[in-house]
């Protein structure tokens, strides 16, 4: 009998193999508190060296969507939105928790090789609790876009409540894609220097200081691209939620929701499919 | 202790285990002129484990002794499942928990902090964790100093508490690769007692250490590890002696 049969016969399992995806998905439910509390802890974590400690959660985008509003306010000219303020900041702070979960979770696995060299988990709780920790940070900014909005002459409708599916699925598009980009980043170490320019990209083609169909008007093509952006998708029905003036297209609806439920389920299987293979380095 | 294996479970069974890493753009030497910019970022393979078998049976504790570099830590992290072997297998009888000296979990949060999720890492329920949390803090003996950061922990004292964690809790298969080495001497008689009492509940522990005194105290057998290959799999005394003549041989020359 050789060794391999000695120990199954005494009802011994093989360890290191990627267990069967039921399996796997078992053992994720059995770790949440884990994720939940390490994204917790995290997002407390982040700003706890700085004098003002969590205020830079809502710091950071205003002063975000400051800069960008004053530049960007005064090169568009005559082409600035109506409504630039309201319109600027729904961009600017739906953005950045795209950005954070993308970038955060594209590092997820490479910058917790002491975790990984130490604990046996799910690796998958780590881009999820990454992506977690990046909405928990998002979440102050959610409560601050319903004062800004009735600040600079927004009323309050029932429209405003659309703001909890978009956020959601939102959320779903960012999961699967800190999944996908945290397997790439693995596996290809390159793509994370990468990450940076294809955010920015991202932020200057997802019309967050401009309308789209008035800027890409002359370029048909272009338009037709940018209107399939998921990211562009959510931030436009934010408008649409929150902008008296806006509404929120059907069309972008399914764009939004196709992109959100095929990135998160292609995500967890991507992300899967590579198990064993995370922390070996 | 005698070793009348026949009769024991085995808990850990290494079934011809290889190890190897791909390392990225370490290839060139230091100082050596010529070699082409394209050699520097080649791939290079590092084969740390070459074929390791052997079986662990309920109730041993087993120290794994070898120098520097010999794969005692890679082969431990394939028994825990931590980095999988790249050819053989390696099976278990539940799960295996590795201690190693690694960094705090997070180092801007306190060490209570650390505590909980450490605990939750290790498998620990919430509940459970809380009410363990107390005894967690007293055995590291880190009171005064649980609401600071992790980060302002001297090396010693986040073993301390890292181990404290890991000994809190019932374990199938412990693993302790070179954990007590930068505790003080007081704490690591502590530790070496505890692990001892957690060889009565535990299916079996292994014990990665250069400290040979520490490992015949402990254990009742030893495997010497050189190169990735096994060198002498036997009683504590005289695999440690073989060892230390081996290491004092080697100084000589």
């Amino acid at each position: 009998m050789n060794l391999s049969d000695f120990a199954k016969s005494n009802g011994l399992k093989e360890i290191g193999t990627r267990p069967s995806f039921l399996e796997y998905l078992k053992q994720v439910w059995a770790g949440r508190d884990f994720a939940f509390t390490m994204s917790l802890y995290a997002s407390e974590s982040a700003n706890a060296r700085t004098r003002l400690g969590r205020w830079w959660l809502i710091l950071t985008p205003s002063l975000q969507a400051l800069a960008y509003g004053l530049v960007f306010g005064l090169i568009l000219g005559s082409l600035r939105p109506a409504n630039f303020i309201p319109f600027l900041i729904t961009g600017v702070f739906l953005f950045s928790f795209f950005s954070g979960s993308f970038s955060s979770g594209a590092k997820s696995i490479t910058s917790s090789s002491g975790l990984l060299k130490t604990v046996s988990f799910p690796r998958i709780l780590l881009p999820l609790s990454a992506v977690l920790r990046e909405f928990i940070n998002f979440l102050p900014q959610l409560a601050l876009l319903p004062i800004v909005m009735l600040f600079f002459g927004q009323e309050l409708t029932w429209d405003w409540l659309y703001l909890i599916p978009i956020t959601l699925l939102m959320f779903l598009f960012s999961t699967g894609l800190a999944m996908i980009s945290a397997r790439l980043t693995v596996q290809l170490k390159d793509l994370g220097k990468l990450i940076p320019f294809i955010t920015r990209f991202m932020f200057y083609t997802s019309g967050i200081f401009f309308e789209v169909e008035r800027i890409f008007a002359s370029y048909p093509e272009v338009l037709a691209v940018a209107l399939l952006n998921p990211v562009y998708g959510f931030i436009s029905l934010a408008r649409g939620a929150l902008i008296n003036d806006l509404s929120m297209n059907t069309s972008l609806w399914i764009v939004a929701s196709v992109w959100s439920v095929g990135t998160f389920l292609f995500g967890v299987l991507f992300f899967w499919r590579a198990e064993a293979r995370y922390g070996r380095d | 202790m005698e070793e009348t294996n026949s009769g024991n479970k085995p808990v850990v069974v290494v079934d011809d285990v290889h190890v190897t890493y791909e390392v990225y753009g370490t290839g060139k030497r230091a100082r050596s002129p010529g070699v082409k910019l394209a050699k520097q970022t080649r791939m290079r393979e590092v084969r740390a484990v070459k074929g390791v078998s052997f079986v662990v049976y309920e109730g041993e504790t087993l120290g794994i002794v070898g120098s520097n570099g010999s794969g005692k830590s890679s082969l431990m992290r394939a028994i825990a499942g931590l980095f999988p072997a790249t050819q053989g297998a390696v099976f278990t009888l539940g799960r295996a928990t590795m201690l190693g000296v690694g960094a705090a979990l997070l180092p801007n949060l306190s060490g209570e902090k650390n505590i909980m999720l450490g605990g939750l890492a290790m498998g620990y329920e919430k509940k459970e964790l809380a009410e363990a949390t107390p005894s967690i803090v007293n055995f590291s003996g880190l009171k005064e100093f649980i609401d600071l950061p992790m980060r302002t922990y001297s090396q010693g004292m986040s073993a301390r508490l890292r181990f404290s964690i890991a000994a809190s809790k019932k374990h199938d298969i412990l693993i302790i690769d070179e954990a007590l080495a930068v505790g003080d001497r007081q704490f690591r008689l502590k530790a070496e007692e505890k692990i001892r009492q957690m060889r009565q509940e535990a299916g079996a522990v292994l014990l990665v250490s250069h400290n040979m005194k520490s490992i015949q105290d402990t254990c009742n057998r030893v495997i010497w590890l050189e190169k990735g290959e096994v060198v002498m799999d036997g009683k504590p005394k005289e695999v440690c002696d073989a060892f230390i003549a081996f290491m004092e041989k080697g100084e000589d020359d």
